[in-house]
Parts: C-alpha cells; sequence; structure tokens
C-alpha cells in the first residue's frame, strides 16, 4: 500500500514537471527559437554585432544597468538597515510600502517623472537611473532587509565588546555577512536594468535606447527582423552570462553567520539612530513620493486650472484610440485575471515538481526563472511572428495576452512559493499521517492552509505584474482592445497638452487598481489563513 | 502486544537498525534507552510506519502490520518538539485523527475536552497553540496522540526540550497516565533518569542493536557489558584482558579510618560525590548522602559490598 502511494505521488510530480515544461516549450522556447531561425537564416550576424551603432546602445545598456544598481544599493542599503535592525512605530507599514514602487507598472513610473521633473531634464540619463533606483530599491530592501534580519544580532554585541568601533563593525561584520543577500540583490537589480524598456522608452527621448529598446524600434518601425534578432542574442547571450556570474559570486559567498531562529533582531533606536532613521525615511518619502505626487497633480491640472477634464476624457472618443479610454481598464482586468491564473496554475505545478525533485529539481527551477531574464520586448516580439501561420495562429485569440503576461508572471510566483512549500516541517505531513491521513488528505489539511498566505501574496502581486505588463503586450495588444499601459504609451507618443495629461490620468487609475487588487489579495488570504 | 520481530534498516549501507527484536506486552511501557546516533528514533518510525523496514517485521495484537500505511496504522505518535499544526488551535489539534477518522462534531468536542481534562489543560480548546508555552504544547501533542485511542503510543525524547521542575511534573503525569490507561507505550530516550523513571523495561540501543533488555533493577545490577555500565552512569569500571569489573557506587562505603584519601567531593543535588585513592593506587567513586561528608584531601576508609561487584564482558568500539 504504502509502496503504490509513493509510485502514484511520483507519477503526479512528473505529470505537473511535464506540464510546465509543455507549457514553457511551446510558450517561451518556441518563439525564441522562431525569432533566431527566421532573423538569422543561416549567417551569423557577425555585421550588426561590430556596427558602431550597436557598440554603442550594448555599451549604453552596460553602464546605466551598472549605475542604476551602485545607486540602488547605495539607495536602498539605508532603508534595509532600517527596516532589519530597528524596531519603530509604523515599521511594518513601512516594511509594506517599500515593497509598492516595485509592483507599479513601468510606464507608471515613467510618466511620474516625466510629470516630475523640468522639461529640461525630463528625456536623458538623470530620470532613467532615478526611475531605475525607484523601482529595485525595494529589491534591495526585501532581500538584503529579509536576510539582515534573521542574522544573530549578538554577534554584533559580541563584537563591540571585543573593542569593534561601528564603523569596523560594518566592515568586517555586517558586509560580509550580508555579502550573500548584497549578491543576490545586486545580480536582480542589474538584470532588471539591463532589460529596462518601458523605462527607457518613455524617458530615454531619442538619443538613449537600451538593447531591450533597440529590438522593439526595429522590429516595430524599421521591420529588420535580421538586426532584431541579431541584438535578441546578444541580450540573450548577456543575461546568461549574467546570471552565471551572479550564481557564482553567490555561492561563494563565505561567511556564514548563524541564523537568530524566533530570536527579536529589531532593537529600539539610540538618539543618534533616531535621527538617522528620520532622516533616511524622510528621504525615501521624497524619492517615492515626490514622483507619484507630481503625477497625481499633472493629472487634475488642466490648461483652465484644477479639476477633472483629463477624468472626463476617459469616457470620449480619442484619436490616440479606437475605443474610449476606459475600455482599456476593463481589457486590463479581464487580461490580468486570466493571466493570473495561468500563473498561478503554472508557477504552482513548477514548484512542485521543483521541490519533490532530485537534489532540489535545480534545472527545473533555472528553467522556470528563464523568462525573467529573457525580458519581454523579446517573447512579445517571438509571439507575434511564432503564432502567426497554422498550425500555430494565436494571434488574434483573447487568450495570447493573458499567456504572454503570465510568462512575466509565473517566475515571481514560484520565487514566493517555493520557499513557502519548504518551510514546512515536513513532520508535520508524518503527524498527519500517523493521526491516519491519507496522503490526499495530508494536501489538504496540511500543505494547502500553509499555503493559503504565499498563494494569496504570489496571486496578488502575479496579477500586478500582468496589469503592469508593458514590453510583450505592447506587440499583442490590438488598438481596439488595448491595456491600460498600452494605453498610456499611446498618448505618451502623442505631443500636447491633453494628451500628457489623459495619460496621467490613466497611469493614476492603472497605480489605484494595481494597489486595490495586490490589498485585496493579502486581506482576503490573512483572513483565511488564520482558519 | 507490540513485537518488533528482528527489524533492520540501513541508509547507504549503514545499518541503523540491526536485527532488532523487542516485545511490549499490553499495558506496559518499554524504556528505549541509546546515545544520539543509536537507532531510537529509527525504530520508533518503523513502528509507526514512518520508514520501511529492509527486513523483519511489526506485530500489533498478534497482526503483521509491517505493510500497513502509516495513515491505517493506528499507532500514536508524539513527535520530539511535539511539532503541533501552527495553523490549527488547541481543540482543531487534538481532534485532527478523530475528524479524519470521519466522528461527529459532537463526538469530537466531548473527547477533546476529555483528552485536555486528562492531559491537565482543560478548557484551552479555543488557544493558538503558538501561544502556549513548551510545557503545555507538550501536552497538547500528548492529547492529540491519544485522542484517536491508538493500539500503542510511541513517544519520541517526550521530555526533551523541557528542563527543571516542569521536566519532573510531565514525567509524574505521564507515568501516571499510562498506568490509569493501561496504555502500551514505547518511549525513547538518551536520559537514564526517564528511562529508569517511565520505563517498566528499559532496552539499551548501541549503534542499531539492542543490547540489552530488562526491568531497572535488573539493568543496574547486572549490566550487559562495560559499555552499558558506563552509560547507565556506573564510574567505577575496571577493564583488563578483554573483561571489565564493575563495582557499582552504592557498593563503596567511605567511613573515618586509614587505607585511601579523599581526591575530591562535591555536591550534585541530594547527593555527594566522592573520589578516593586507595593506597594501592586504584582509584574509586562513591556517593554518600551525609551531609557531614569527609573533604578533598582527608583520610578515610574505603569497604565494598562484594555483592555489588559485577564482572563484565569489555566493549572496544569498533569505530574508534
Amino acid at each position: 500500500m504504502a509502496l503504490s502511494h509513493k509510485v502514484l505521488g511520483r507519477l503526479l510530480r512528473g505529470a505537473a514537471a511535464a506540464a510546465a515544461l509543455a507549457f514553457l516549450g511551446l510558450f517561451f522556447a518556441y518563439p525564441l527559437v522562431t525569432i533566431l531561425k527566421r532573423g538569422l537564416g543561416g549567417s551569423v550576424p557577425t555585421d550588426v554585432w561590430l556596427d558602431g551603432g550597436t557598440r554603442q546602445i550594448a555599451w549604453f545598456t552596460l553602464w546605466q544597468a551598472t549605475v542604476s544598481t551602485v545607486l540602488t544599493l547605495v539607495a536602498g542599503l539605508p532603508l534595509a538597515w532600517v527596516t532589519a535592525r530597528l524596531s519603530f512605530r509604523g515599521r511594518g507599514l513601512v516594511r509594506a510600502l517599500v515593497v509598492v514602487p516595485f509592483v507599479l507598472p513601468t510606464v507608471v513610473v515613467a510618466t511620474a517623472f516625466l510629470a516630475l521633473l523640468p522639461s529640461s531634464l525630463q528625456q536623458g540619463v538623470v530620470p532613467i537611473l532615478l526611475a531605475h533606483v525607484f523601482f529595485n530599491v525595494a529589491v534591495v530592501v526585501r532581500v538584503v532587509g529579509g536576510y539582515w534580519s534573521r542574522l544573530d544580532p549578538r554577534l554584533w554585541d559580541a563584537a563591540a565588546t571585543l573593542g569593534a568601533t561601528p564603523v569596523q563593525r560594518f566592515r568586517r561584520l555586517t558586509l560580509p555577512a550580508l555579502r550573500p543577500a548584497l549578491a543576490a540583490a545586486s545580480a536582480l537589480t542589474f538584470l532588471f536594468c539591463f532589460t529596462s524598456f518601458g523605462v527607457v522608452v518613455i524617458l530615454g527621448g531619442p538619443r538613449y535606447a537600451t538593447l531591450e529598446v533597440d529590438i522593439y524600434n526595429l522590429a516595430t518601425q524599421s521591420f529588420d527582423l535580421r538586426a532584431a534578432a541579431a541584438l535578441s542574442l546578444l541580450q540573450l547571450a548577456a543575461v546568461a552570462v549574467i546570471v552565471v556570474v551572479s550564481s557564482i559570486l553567490e555561492g561563494r559567498a563565505g561567511t556564514r553567520i548563524p541564523i537568530a531562529g524566533d530570536l527579536a533582531t529589531a532593537r529600539r533606536p539610540t538618539r543618534h539612530e533616531r535621527l538617522a532613521l528620520a532622516a533616511i525615511l524622510g528621504g525615501a518619502s521624497l524619492l517615492f513620493g515626490l514622483p507619484l505626487a507630481a503625477l497625481v497633480r499633472e493629472s487634475f491640472a488642466t490648461p483652465t486650472g484644477v479639476d477633472l477634464t483629463f477624468y472626463r476624457a476617459l469616457w470620449q472618443e480619442t484619436p490616440t484610440l479606437l475605443v474610449p479610454p476606459w475600455r482599456a481598464i476593463e481589457y486590463s482586468l479581464l487580461y490580468a485575471t486570466g493571466a493570473t491564473a495561468i500563473a498561478i496554475v503554472v508557477g504552482g505545478l513548477a514548484t512542485v515538481a521543483i521541490a519533490a525533485g532530485r537534489r532540489g529539481g535545480g534545472w527545473l527551477d533555472t528553467i522556470v526563472m528563464l523568462p525573467l531574464g529573457a525580458s519581454a520586448v523579446m517573447l512579445g516580439y517571438g509571439f507575434v511572428i511564432g503564432f502567426d501561420a497554422p498550425p500555430l495562429d494565436f494571434r488574434d485569440t483573447w487568450w495570447i495576452i493573458p499567456v504572454v503576461q503570465s510568462l512575466v508572471a509565473a517566475p515571481f510566483v514560484v520565487r514566493i512559493l517555493l520557499p513557502a512549500l519548504r518551510a514546512i516541517d515536513p513532520r508535520l505531513r508524518e503527524a498527519a499521517e500517523v493521526l491516519g491521513a491519507p496522503p490526499g488528505r495530508v494536501v489538504r489539511e496540511i500543505d494547502f492552509p500553509l499555503l493559503l498566505r504565499p498563494l494569496g501574496v504570489a496571486t496578488g502581486l502575479a496579477f500586478a505584474i500582468s496589469l503592469g505588463e508593458f514590453g510583450a503586450t505592447v506587440f499583442l495588444a490590438r488598438s481596439d482592445r488595448p491595456t491600460l499601459p498600452v494605453a498610456i504609451y499611446r498618448f505618451l507618443e502623442r505631443p500636447g497638452a491633453t494628451n500628457q495629461g489623459t495619460a496621467a490620468a490613466l497611469c493614476v487609475v492603472l497605480m489605484a487598481v494595481t494597489a486595490l487588487s495586490v490589498a485585496t489579495a493579502d486581506r482576503l488570504t490573512a483572513r483565511a489563513g488564520r482558519l | 502486544m507490540l513485537v518488533v520481530d528482528r527489524v533492520s534498516v540501513s541508509f547507504e549501507g549503514v545499518h541503523a537498525l540491526d536485527a532488532v527484536t523487542l516485545a511490549v506486552p499490553t499495558g506496559r511501557t518499554l524504556a528505549v534507552l541509546g546515545p544520539s546516533g543509536s537507532g531510537k528514533t529509527t525504530l520508533l518510525r518503523v513502528v509507526a510506519g514512518l520508514q520501511r523496514a529492509d527486513d523483519g517485521r511489526i506485530v500489533l495484537d498478534g497482526a503483521d502490520v509491517t505493510a500497513v500505511a502509516v495513515h491505517r496504522r493506528g499507532v500514536g505518535l508524539m513527535f520530539q518538539d511535539h511539532v503541533l499544526f501552527p495553523h490549527r488551535h488547541v481543540a482543531g489539534n487534538v481532534g485532527f485523527g478523530l475528524a479524519i477518522a470521519g466522528r461527529s462534531r459532537r463526538e469530537i468536542d466531548r473527547r477533546v475536552g476529555e483528552m485536555l481534562e486528562l492531559v491537565g489543560l482543560p478548557g484551552t480548546q479555543r488557544r493558538d497553540v503558538r501561544t502556549l508555552s513548551g510545557g503545555e504544547q507538550q501536552r497538547v501533542a500528548l492529547a492529540r496522540a491519544l485522542a484517536p485511542k491508538p493500539r500503542v503510543l510511541l513517544l519520541d525524547e517526550p521530555l526533551g526540550a523541557l528542563d527543571g521542575p516542569l521536566r519532573e511534573r510531565l514525567l509524574t503525569d505521564l507515568r501516571d497516565l499510562f498506568a490509569h490507561l493501561r496504555l502500551t507505550v514505547v518511549s525513547v530516550t538518551h536520559d537514564v533518569g526517564e528511562a529508569f523513571s517511565l520505563g517498566h523495561d528499559v532496552a539499551v540501543m548501541r549503534r542499531g542493536r539492542c543490547v540489552q533488555t530488562a526491568e531497572p533493577d535488573a539493568l543496574w545490577r547486572n549490566p550487559a557489558d562495560a559499555w552499558v555500565a558506563r552509560f547507565l552512569g556506573m564510574r567505577n569500571v575496571a577493564e583488563q584482558d578483554g573483561r571489565a569489573r564493575v563495582i557499582r557506587p552504592e557498593a563503596v562505603r567511605v567511613a573515618a579510618g586509614e587505607g585511601a584519601v579523599v581526591l575530591w567531593a562535591e555536591r550534585s543535588g541530594p547527593a555527594v560525590r566522592m573520589r578516593v585513592r586507595l593506597d594501592d593506587g586504584n582509584e574509586l567513586e562513591t556517593e554518600t548522602a551525609e551531609l557531614d561528608h569527609p573533604r578533598a584531601g582527608e583520610r578515610v576508609a574505603v569497604t565494598i559490598d562484594p555483592a555489588g561487584v559485577v564482572e563484565v564482558p569489555s566493549w572496544q568500539d569498533p569505530g574508534s
């Protein structure tokens, strides 16, 4: 009996892995292979790679990602320290708020910086770097801060009693201890900035383009399939190098500091620390608050004063879109709902298969993470040319956008569910079994209730990412069925205060919808998780 | 009646259990005593059905249950550090087995109430298990294991995480409870005192083998070999040519006089431990309950009660 259950379990897990792989094979690998096959057509595009323009774009992509990463670390570390080590009123709120920028759509943040900065600074390097910092501070705070808060603070006490000054403690203890988290956060930030699309296409103006933006321009404006494919290949190679280097760095991160367990690791701040706390929280409020405030202001500030003109315009026909702008809300919600469902199913299947796999299911884990690095623009482009002829003629189906959005969201679902699943003490399942629960019942009584909370978080995040997805959706959204980010971009593309104002109003709506959906998912599962 | 019949388990070629045979008559408690890595926990997991035996049988009340899946075996297991379900309150934990068995709501409520009464936590049904103290959590785990009326109760280091008076109290409660319910119990521990006070019988495990099973007094009187004697806490074990002479501490008596010198004397709880060096160079340890005991450096007379001296085989650790 026991044996047949085991065999059945293994079969189910194998089926889960197979289903996830089949999905990724058809909707991720196939489109990318199509780009490469179509574009290269057998000849190696060394001419494109060695072209002066390409080198300039590659260089810009590289250095802006590097500078963005360094700036993000500088801005994020103090916040990580504050949320990990200091206990103060409103700490939970700060922790929750810091994550918000990350789930905001790129288009919204780019528009916010347009609204904030004077026109002389609106397009160029400065707004791009600022926007990248804006997004990725959340990564540093979550990854580094989360790690930091689990380190045993008594080590710092021990160092202090041995005579180490605060600076020495930071250099000799904090930095080496945080190295794995710093490496992970830097790698993620670098990857996001390297493949940045929405921010650069809006804030870069005609002069600045990343590889990602150039692929988009080549594919949609000059229809140069070969050059687009060549740059895609270049970008894929670069992403692979980043992933390999970062995993080596993370693997080598030597000093393992004991984890504090249930120990409370945050302490009441001293007087000096309270000053630092105020300064850091004030600075963060400015960085995050000012652009968003400027965006809201712009959506209300019409040439005739402060009123709802731009919001009223959402219900009017416009030459920019084929439908009144408010319809974009409807399409966004529909697509995001579908995308979230797919991402949860595929991500959930992959999670189960990875957790059950031998040696941690590492290879499957890597495969599932690939869409994160392969960039949204390439995916969208791959869908356009890969799925436009029978038997794979999906271009006009309603579900193609949810599918492409789910590919972008699924890696995040796995990253949330996998640690949660692994954290479940296997003896809880054994305890249930000994008390008479058959395997199916164990899943229902133990795994599912314990995963409900992370499932809610994953659902909220997947929904927010799908709502804000731009790089892939912009290729696939039909002009009569735009999503919010696509509609915003169409308005931004056109000159004039009305178009800018309508874009701002749509951004505010998108921001509100995003915040509301994440909060709802969180609230629902927080209540259900308490049983 | 639980019978473990020549059960063997190996992990990657290493014997975790090597032909272990044990019998626990209905209503009795067997304490399995051994150092860490001796296979105690593996033994419990095999009996519970969480670990498959490579060889041998588990017989429960006359029926061979070796091939019966865990969830159909009807044993109760109390894990080391309790392993309560964090997402269920106290009643949800205690009633889990009954709910799985499909009992009615009313029956479950009644039984949960009874069980909590029994373990000394009446009225805690709605408490969040994460807010309970270590001792309370252990009691809830016991109630959870007992609620479905298991045919045999297995305890893995039941007092492991507790200390001091709490430990003493739970020990007494467990013993009374087992007697009161006439439970068949296997309790695993590395603590000699715990094994002696819980077990009608004590089985000593070493490297996956059961080296001796006896009642506590018999075990103390006649340890199987030098290793067992030392593990039980006897210090006067002199090995020579494959034999060992064990002098139990209570057989060494110290009085005023000549023939030996006290090396040190220290209080450990109610008794005072002393080490003396005889004039022939041999050293012995002994205990006394006297408040007015000899001090270090004093000269004393030592007599040895021949009844407290046993000859046993010595034991060489093949691993070292």
